[in-house]
């Protein structure tokens, strides 16, 4: 590990202190959006059908109840893009004249508890003039399909096509092709805390103040504004404490929408809680893919093309703000993953269905990129009789920087290093002979690899390429120290567990002297923070983090500059540590949070040198980064159960300069867990009618402590010139690789049966069936 | 549903006389009849354990037990975990290992682990992770949530 790179104060970056967000969670005093009361509380009928027109809606009695009807004047959600033929459709708050999922709210109840709205919608009769759904993209693409939306021909509402120059005559000569069909089944991000909004009306200034379970307040202003048709400045957007999010809480709730303007209609406070029902139904859903992937190798097992196909399940309805493209749009510009192939040819579609809507979940696509491509290299390591990690070896990217086939950019990384590294720490001959020893015994191990790249702080040019409406980009920061001498930073970005407020804290200490206790961290607050993206996409530490640097540089500037004066010494000889200006060498000294006071109540003495009060500015947009790792499961596949046990699971990772070690040891180990549980057990079922057959937590399986080992985690810190601290994004690669690794290491196990299952998650049910087909064969 | 009965919840060692449906939750009630927010609810189904307390020295999942049950029982919440600003071991346990991210499950766990260490005092690594295996983390990957109520663990025994 490196040094810090201050010469003066205490060096916080790179120390594992412990959070600053923790005493308030500990103790039962964290805030969280259902603690607040409200007066009036909101349930929403939703559709028990998955396609169908709407004959009628009957409410009882005396009840309030608001269906499309009331809601005339609300325009329909609209995330646009503007490239790959993208069909921008509309998602209705409330379903207007047509549901297309099952789970689709066509009306919300109000009452004074939620038990009373409960039995409200209870009684709300709906009937559907139902039609056959259409719940798999391979079902919705066929000829003769019933079309979904009226805007979107053969039901793909996105595509995009790509292929390099060249490509047919290097396939063409290719020694040999290797080729899969992988398929990732539809999963749901899961955060403990469901979504949930509160909406109040204010009496003496007309405004709304919404708060809500959101990773982007401000975005989530924007939009409601713009669906509902005020001014912004109208409503305020508070994300309190967030209990996770995951990617789930970043698209617009239409649910939010319904309950600002209720607010507003009716003058008052209105809630809604989302039960767990609601969300593993209802809210977004993430990974149905269907991918076909074809590589050309030469001789030497170098890979020289790849051709894929990829199929999005994106659901009835396109998410807010990313757009029903993120997942297959992403998925064409980083199939070819950390591996170097100058040929490459995709098409990806992104297709309507009647479930749910799909939206970003941690790792967007890049867990089914890394799982084909991973699946593929051991398939192609298998047909020239060569390692699994030789193929790989041979083929990832070791020059940098890189431009892909796609035209990314990749910075100085370790792709090749972290391989060695875990492979040093696995001993593959030690493992090799185990699982010798092992089959013999009828005990069936296996060893897997996956290597891989994690995009993250992407700059606004990104977004922009991608042809996105919106190019959430950049941050900026404010940066203050009162005239008490503590100091307050305000972020556009709104961590949910992330412990960006600890991590910001110390970039801080470092430039100014003052211990990362005195700072606090201000977010998830329209009204107090400049306008930001929030936290999605490995993003927050490495864009909001690198704008709090260039606020505290400027900041520490102005200190320097005000102790020269006041101490009389020239600004290089000035240090800032402990809380005061020190001139170094001497015992004079001035504290910190006296030239704060000084800035603001006794400015006359700088004769206009300084600007008065003490607020600094920081903006960034830095041009993106990528981090890289090498997982390694080791697992054991019971074949009589298809039960599968990680045993051991070794993580080498690389995400640039570690802010705080111990936070980012957390990152990864929760993402590998959420990895492991797609791997091996969450899967969101439809029946042929279009509802969901695993609506609980007894039958959606995030995993428990038993499901996951302790995982052996190594870094490596490749310090990236693409970010002003050095950091890269670390959020989503835990999840990314996982998947691959362990489903790889259940190949790797059942390679003795001749059966492969290149499906996750790689479930009891699917390997036992795997295993039976073939002793039938 | 509306007709309402008196229970009276003793939760932390004070009472709270209210008036509920019976079909009212104990999660419910703790949270928003008595207004100790510091319970959470994740699930509703007693899978995710978000909303455990100690009811008369069991952990119990408060979302699969009515108010009205816990009538005149002892109720022990996360609020009621630590003695004014000395923090219980299993708290600073959680911050030392960093056993929490977001901090939604964070008051279940601490309240699980609390109330079967109380009772089983010398559990073994192997049934401390069973019982651990109760309760659903999205965040930390459960590595350190385990990390540190052995920690915790280890620091209770030696107070005793």
């Amino acid at each position: 590990m490196s040094a810090p790179t201050k010469g003066s104060g205490s060096n916080w970056v790179g120390r594992s202190i412990r959070r600053l967000e923790d005493p308030a969670l500990v103790i039962g005093q964290g805030r969280f959006t259902a603690d607040l009361p409200a007066a009036n509380w909101v349930r929403f009928a939703r559709s028990a059908m998955a396609s169908g027109a709407i004959k009628s809606i009957s409410a009882p009695d005396g009840a309030m109840v608001i269906t499309a009807a009331d809601l005339k004047d609300v325009k329909p959600i609209r995330p646009m893009l503007h490239k790959f033929e993208y069909r921008p459709i509309g998602y209705p708050v409330l379903a207007d004249g047509v549901v297309r999922f099952a789970g689709e709210c066509f009306a919300a109840a109000v009452a004074p508890t939620e038990e009373e709205a409960e039995d409200i919608v209870d009684r709300i009769e709906i009937a559907i003039d139902e039609r056959k759904p259409l719940i798999d993209s391979r079902d919705a693409i066929a000829s003769g399909a019933p079309k979904l939306h009226p805007e979107s021909p053969d039901n793909v509402i996105v595509q995009g096509l790509v292929k390099t120059e060249g490509f047919d005559a290097v396939w063409n000569g290719a020694h040999k092709i290797v080729e899969i069909t992988a398929r990732s089944r539809r999963q749901n991000a899961t955060p403990m805390e469901p979504r949930g909004g509160h909406a109040a009306y204010e009496m003496s200034t007309g405004r709304v103040t919404l708060t809500c379970a959101t990773q982007m307040p401000h975005l989530t202003r924007t939009a409601i504004a713009d669906v509902l048709g005020f001014p912004e400045s109208d409503l305020r957007v508070v994300a309190p404490d967030v209990g996770g999010g995951f990617g789930q809480k970043m698209s617009l709730a239409p649910e939010y929408v319904l309950l600002v303007w209720l607010a507003r209609k009716h003058r008052s406070s209105f809630a809604w809680t989302e039960d767990r029902r609601e969300n593993l139904i209802a809210s977004f859903h993430s990974r149905d893919q269907h991918v076909s992937l074809k590589a050309a190798f030469d001789q030497n097992g170098k890979l020289l093309a790849l051709n894929a196909d990829i199929l999005s399940n994106i659901g009835a309805y396109s998410c807010y703000p990313t757009t029903c493209g993120v997942e297959p749009l992403m998925a064409m510009a980083e199939m070819p993953g950390p591996y170097d192939v100058r040929q490459y040819q995709c098409r990806s579609r992104g297709v309507v269905t009647n479930t749910c809507p799909m939206a970003p979940y941690r790792g967007v696509s890049r867990p089914v990129i890394t799982f084909t491509l991973e699946r593929l290299m051991d398939k192609a390591a298998a047909a020239f009789g060569i390692d699994p990690i030789d193929i790989r070896r041979r083929n990832l990217i070791d020059k940098f920087p890189y431009t892909s086939a796609m035209g990314l950019v990749f910075d100085e990384a370790s792709y090749k290093e972290t391989l060695e590294l875990a492979v040093e720490h696995i001993d593959v001959p030690a493992f090799r002979k185990r699982q010798q020893e092992a089959r013999a015994k009828g005990k069936y191990l296996g060893l897997g690899f996956a290597t891989f790249s994690e995009r993250g702080g992407y700059g606004s040019p990104a977004f922009a390429a991608r042809g996105m409406a919106i190019t959430p980009g950049w941050e900026n920061v404010e940066l203050t120290i009162d005239p008490s001498g503590y100091v307050e930073l305000r972020i556009g970005s709104s961590p949910h567990g992330q412990g960006l407020r600890t991590t910001l804290a110390q970039i801080i200490a470092d430039e100014i002297g003052i211990e990362p206790s005195r700072i606090k961290v201000i977010h998830g607050d329209t009204d107090r923070t400049p306008y930001g993206w929030g936290t999605f996409a490995s993003r927050s530490l490495v864009i909001c983090g690198g704008a709090t640097l260039i606020a505290a540089q400027n900041m520490r500037a102005k200190l320097i500059k005000m102790a020269s004066h006041m101490l009389e010494a020239e600004g290089g000889d000035i240090v800032l540590e402990d809380g005061m200006a020190k001139v170094a060498g001497t015992d004079r000294s001035v504290p910190i949070a006296e030239m704060a006071r000084e800035a603001y109540h006794q400015t006359h003495r700088f004769k206009g040198a300084i600007e008065p009060g003490m607020t600094e500015k920081g903006s960034y947009d830095p041009p993106g980064t990528f981090s890289n790792a090498c997982h390694v499961a080791i697992v054991e596949v019971d074949v009589k159960t298809g039960k599968v046990t990680v045993e051991r699971f070794v993580a080498a990772e690389d995400a640039g300069r570690l802010i705080n070690p111990m936070i980012a040891d957390g990152q990864v180990h929760g993402g590998i867990a959420q990895g492991i549980g797609n791997a091996l057990l969450e899967e969101i079922v439809y029946d042929e009618s279009g509802n969901i057959l695993t609506s609980t937590l007894a039958d959606y399986l995030p995993p428990t402590a038993h499901e996951i080992p302790v995982i052996e985690l190594h870094h490596l810190e490749t310090h990236t010139s693409a970010t002003n601290t050095k950091a890269k994004g670390l959020g989503e690669g835990g999840a990314i690789g996982s998947p691959a690794a362990v489903i790889n290491a259940v190949n790797d196990a059942l390679a003795p049966f001749g059966v492969q299952i290149d499906e996750m998650p790689a479930t009891p049910q699917r390997i036992r069936a795997a295993l039976r087909a073939k002793e039938r064969a | 549903m509306s007709e309402k009965t008196s229970v009276t919840l003793n939760i932390n060692g004070r009472n709270f006389s209210i008036q509920v449906e019976p079909r009212r939750t104990l999660a419910d009630a703790i949270r928003e009849d008595c207004g100790q927010t510091g319970t959470h609810i994740g699930c509703e189904h007693g899978v995710c354990g978000a909303c455990t307390v100690i009811v008369n020295g069991e952990p119990v999942r408060s979302c699969l037990m009515f108010a009205a049950q816990a009538d005149g029982k002892k109720i022990r919440t996360v609020e009621g975990l630590a003695r004014g600003d000395e923090l219980h071991p299993m708290q600073r346990a959680f911050m030392e290992h960093h056993g929490l991210q977001c901090g939604f499950c964070t008051p279940g766990f601490l309240m699980l682990a609390v109330g079967v260490l109380e009772r089983e005092p010398d559990i073994g690594d192997d049934e401390l992770l069973d019982v651990l295996s109760s309760n659903l983390c999205r965040c930390t990957g459960y590595q350190n949530i385990i990390k540190a109520v052995r920690a915790a663990a280890a620091e209770m025994r030696g107070s005793k």
